[in-house]
């Protein structure tokens, strides 16, 4: 009786049910990236924001249109390079692990993000719009935390308390609304470096 | 021990079966395609394994047009799960 070929075939039904099922190939290292991004796009727009603003005594942000604009155009430049360098590292994983980046595993995992994130997004719009600049930072922190909780089911599952950690800082960061930048850097700079390494180190580069 | 031995299948006993069934219980079809580049075996290889699953009624095909390419698409039968679920159970109780 040959014990090691049936631990063996175990472990590849195990292997190709998780391959043809769901996205495994997040890389950690795109994680860390992001992460760093992140903590450099909140130093930025911290420093926007307050500039000339005595914030230790009333935490009061007054915006100028022209502020406004250019915070708008950091945000961007950092998803987009966020988006896209993730892609790279995500795409060199993929590879390894034998996937793709745009298979039917992968496609059922962005359209699990990105229904929540979207909606999130259009709403943040709206309400940057209508002058509630304030609630977009915990409301962006909420919807995508509920995107990875919801994209969860179709990648890695340690994915799912990273979305529920988001979710839990967003909340606190309406209650203590004023923050935002600071639970900003915290969920999606620090969160993301802590997740990325610990995934690099458990499923490899 | 006599009994699991029964249990096991000679039909999942070879790398590509397990890998096709592996994949069909867990996805409500899969084309050719994908489980060629799942699997990673040539197109040859391939198909007779799925004709044997085939001639078994553990997996079913469906062929399809998408615009003027043919595609083929595969399914596990309910015996086909039952069989495998079995296999599987043997298998743990071996490994016990």
């Amino acid at each position: 009786m040959d014990k090691q070929k049936y631990i063996e075939d175990i472990k590849d039904i195990k292997d190709i049910m998780d391959r043809s099922t769901k996205f495994i190939s997040l890389s950690g290292v795109s994680g860390i990236i992001t992460g760093v991004l992140a903590l450099i796009a909140v130093y930025i727009a911290y420093n926007i924001v307050y500039a000339d603003q005595n914030y230790l005594v009333d935490r009061i942000a007054i915006l100028s249109v022209e502020k406004l604009m250019l915070l708008f155009g950091i945000a961007s430049v950092t998803i987009i390079s966020s988006i896209l360098l993730g892609l790279l590292f995500t795409s060199k994983k993929a590879r390894k692990n034998n996937q793709k980046l745009w298979d039917s595993q992968a496609k059922r995992f962005y359209l699990s993000l990105a229904i929540p994130l979207c909606s999130g997004g259009i709403l943040c719009i709206i309400l940057l719009l209508k002058g509630y600049v304030g609630l977009v930072a915990p409301l962006t922190l909420i919807f995508y935390g509920l995107a990875l909780v919801n994209g969860s089911h179709n990648t890695l599952s340690e994915i799912k308390s990273l979305g529920i950690i988001e979710i839990v800082l967003g909340l606190l960061s309406i209650y203590y609304i004023g923050y935002g930048l600071l639970f900003w850097a915290a969920g999606f700079g620090l969160m993301h470096i802590v997740y990325g390494t610990f995934m690099h180190f458990k499923y490899g580069s | 021990m006599k009994d699991i031995l029964d249990d096991l299948n000679k039909a999942f006993e070879n790398k590509v079966r397990l890998g096709i069934m592996s994949a069909l219980v867990v996805n409500k079809q899969v084309d050719f395609n994908t489980l060629k580049d799942l699997l990673s075996v040539t197109d040859g290889n391939l198909a007779s394994h799925l004709k044997s699953l085939e001639s078994k009624e553990y997996i079913e095909v469906y062929k399809l047009f998408v615009g003027r390419k043919p595609k083929t698409n595969y399914k596990a039968t309910s015996s086909g799960k039952k069989a495998f679920r079995k296999h599987i159970k043997a298998i743990e109780q071996l490994l016990k």
